[in-house]
Parts: structure tokens; sequence; C-alpha cells
């Protein structure tokens, strides 16, 4: 469990790093710890996975990645865990999760396809759909973003 | 905002790792040939120009206690605007899409517990009158990567 000054540090963290040559030393005078300690404290929450990665969160749009779709699959149950892992090994892919399926709703695998162009988008998914042989499928393209934005925890 | 090819590199490096040292900007900045104040300002300059969201830690949100969702409704086109505004008013409502789909809307929402997400699911039924919202919580996730390859 978290205790109160782990969750400091996050609300302190999630405010993003200083530019600054000491950024730590300046947000552990905020919490009344040490440089030394607070690099520990990020270093242990990294370690226990609390903390994914420690760097830039990036737009892709800036990148030239203007396109990405949702792309849902049908997958066999006892299959999911192969075709999971299959579609995860695309570097196209940047996210590749199981979902529970719903009356009306038969896909329960989700991935997250990236292309430079909507078409590009839209081959990637054929070239998975052949190599794991998960022909129901079928590509949701964003047609608005209607929020973005960073969590913020224990606020 | 256009990168140069120094831009590109550094963004390579701090989307990868940044180094959890006293000094991070120095170490990144030795690793380049360049002097930190010139990291200090390229890394200024690209979120100011937003090409990087945010510098810093990336939280796992299961693993500091938090519960998620990703959400699909069914919303009539001439209440969009309007669902929409309900969904977003919620803070752990992080993201929301239209999408080409009957099920139109998508959004993802984080909460302290199961609990506290249900009642906002249910919070969002009622206020909305929308009916037909499936959650559809991640079982198994196979690949979260949030660095990109830049060429």
């Amino acid at each position: 469990m978290l205790d109160e000054q782990d969750k400091n540090v996050i609300r302190e963290l999630q405010k993003g790093l200083p530019l600054v040559s000491r950024p730590f030393e300046l947000i552990a005078g905020r919490l009344q710890m040490s440089e030394t300690e607070l690099i520990e404290r990020v270093r242990s929450f990294e370690r226990s996975g609390m903390i994914r990665r420690f760097g830039a969160a990036v737009r892709h749009h800036d990148l030239g990645y203007t396109a990405n779709a949702m792309v849902v699959w049908d997958v066999p149950d006892g299959a999911v865990d192969e075709v999971g892992q299959s579609m995860a090994a695309f570097k196209e892919v940047t996210h590749c999760y199981q979902r529970p399926r719903h009356p009306g709703w038969p896909y329960n695998l989700f991935t997250v396809v990236h292309g430079r162009t909507r078409d590009e988008c839209v081959q990637i998914s054929e070239k998975i759909s052949k190599k794991t042989n998960i022909a129901n499928y079928r590509l949701l393209f964003s047609t608005a973003e209607l929020k973005k934005s960073s969590m913020r925890y224990f606020e | 905002m256009n990168l140069d090819d120094v831009d590109k590199k550094l963004l390579k490096l701090i989307q990868a790792d940044l180094p959890l040292a006293p000094e991070p900007f120095r170490e990144i900045a030795e690793s380049l040939g360049i002097e930190e104040a010139e990291v200090i300002g390229r890394v200024f300059n690209m979120l100011e120009a937003g090409v990087i969201r945010r510098l810093g830690a990336i939280f796992d949100s299961r693993k500091i206690g938090y519960t998620g969702t990703l959400c699909a409704l069914k919303v009539a086109v001439d209440r969009i605007d309007e669902v929409s505004a309900i969904v977003n008013s919620f803070p752990g409502v992080t993201h929301n899409y239209l999408r080409e789909h009957t099920f139109n809307m998508w959004f993802t929402i984080l909460a302290e517990s199961k609990t506290k997400l249900d009642e906002i699911l249910d919070t969002i039924r009622q206020s909305t009158g929308v009916e037909e919202i499936i959650s559809l919580p991640a079982e198994k996730v196979f690949k979260i990567r949030v660095s990109f390859e830049l060429d």
C-alpha cells in the first residue's frame, strides 16, 4: 500500500519534471526530503512497476504518424494468448489487449495500429490478419478527439 | 514545429528513458555531445510546441491502485456534444474519441476503486440517458508501448 508520502511524491511527479539542472533537488525541497531519498523512491517505484517509464510522452501526430486505428478482432477464446502475442510482435502495433465480448459486440482482442496514412493502417491490418488467420475484424478510425488528458492521481 | 536531427536524437533518448540521476539533462547532453543548456532549451521548445506532451514519470494506473476500463456508447448524432460534455466532466475520463461504428463514442476512465468506477458509470448512464454503454476492461495486456521509432 502507498503511504501518504508516496502519494505526495506521485502528486509532485505528475506535474512534470522541472527544466532545471537539478530537477529532483527542486521537487525534493517541496516534499521535505533529500534529493537522494527522492531519486531512490522514484527508482523503487520503477522497480515495482508503478512507474512504467520515466521519460518524454510524445504526440505522435507531430512525428508524421497521423493515422491510427483501433482494430478489433474476433479471436477464438482458446487462441487469444497465441494470437495476442503474435499481434503484439508487430512494430506498428502499440497496444494489444484482451477485452470481454458483449451481446452485439463480438470482438475480444483490441489493437492500436499506427500508420502514416489511413491506407497504411488498412494494409497493416490485412497483413496482421493473414499472419494470424483472424478474418473477422474491424478498423475503427477516430473521427474526432473529444478529450485527451493526463490522469491526475490522488487529487 | 520542424525537428532537426539533434531534436530527433534527443527525443529518441528521452522517450526511452531519462536518467534517474541528480543531473539528468547533463547526462543526456554528454551522450549527444552538446551543452546541458542546449538540451534544456530544446526540450523546452518541444514542450511549448506540444511535440512533447509531458516529461517525467508515466505511471501504471493499476499498480498504484486505480481501476480502469474502456467504454463504448451508442449516441445519437444530434446528442454528441451534450453527451460528451457530461462524460468529459469526470476527471477520471482521460481519453474520449468518436469512432466510425454504431458504438460511436469511446472513452477511457480511471477511478480509485471498482466501486467508485461503477458509481461514475451509473451516473453517466443516468445523466445522459444513454442506455447502451458497454464496459470493456482489459483482461490481459499483451503490449503497451509508448515509445516510437523516429527515422
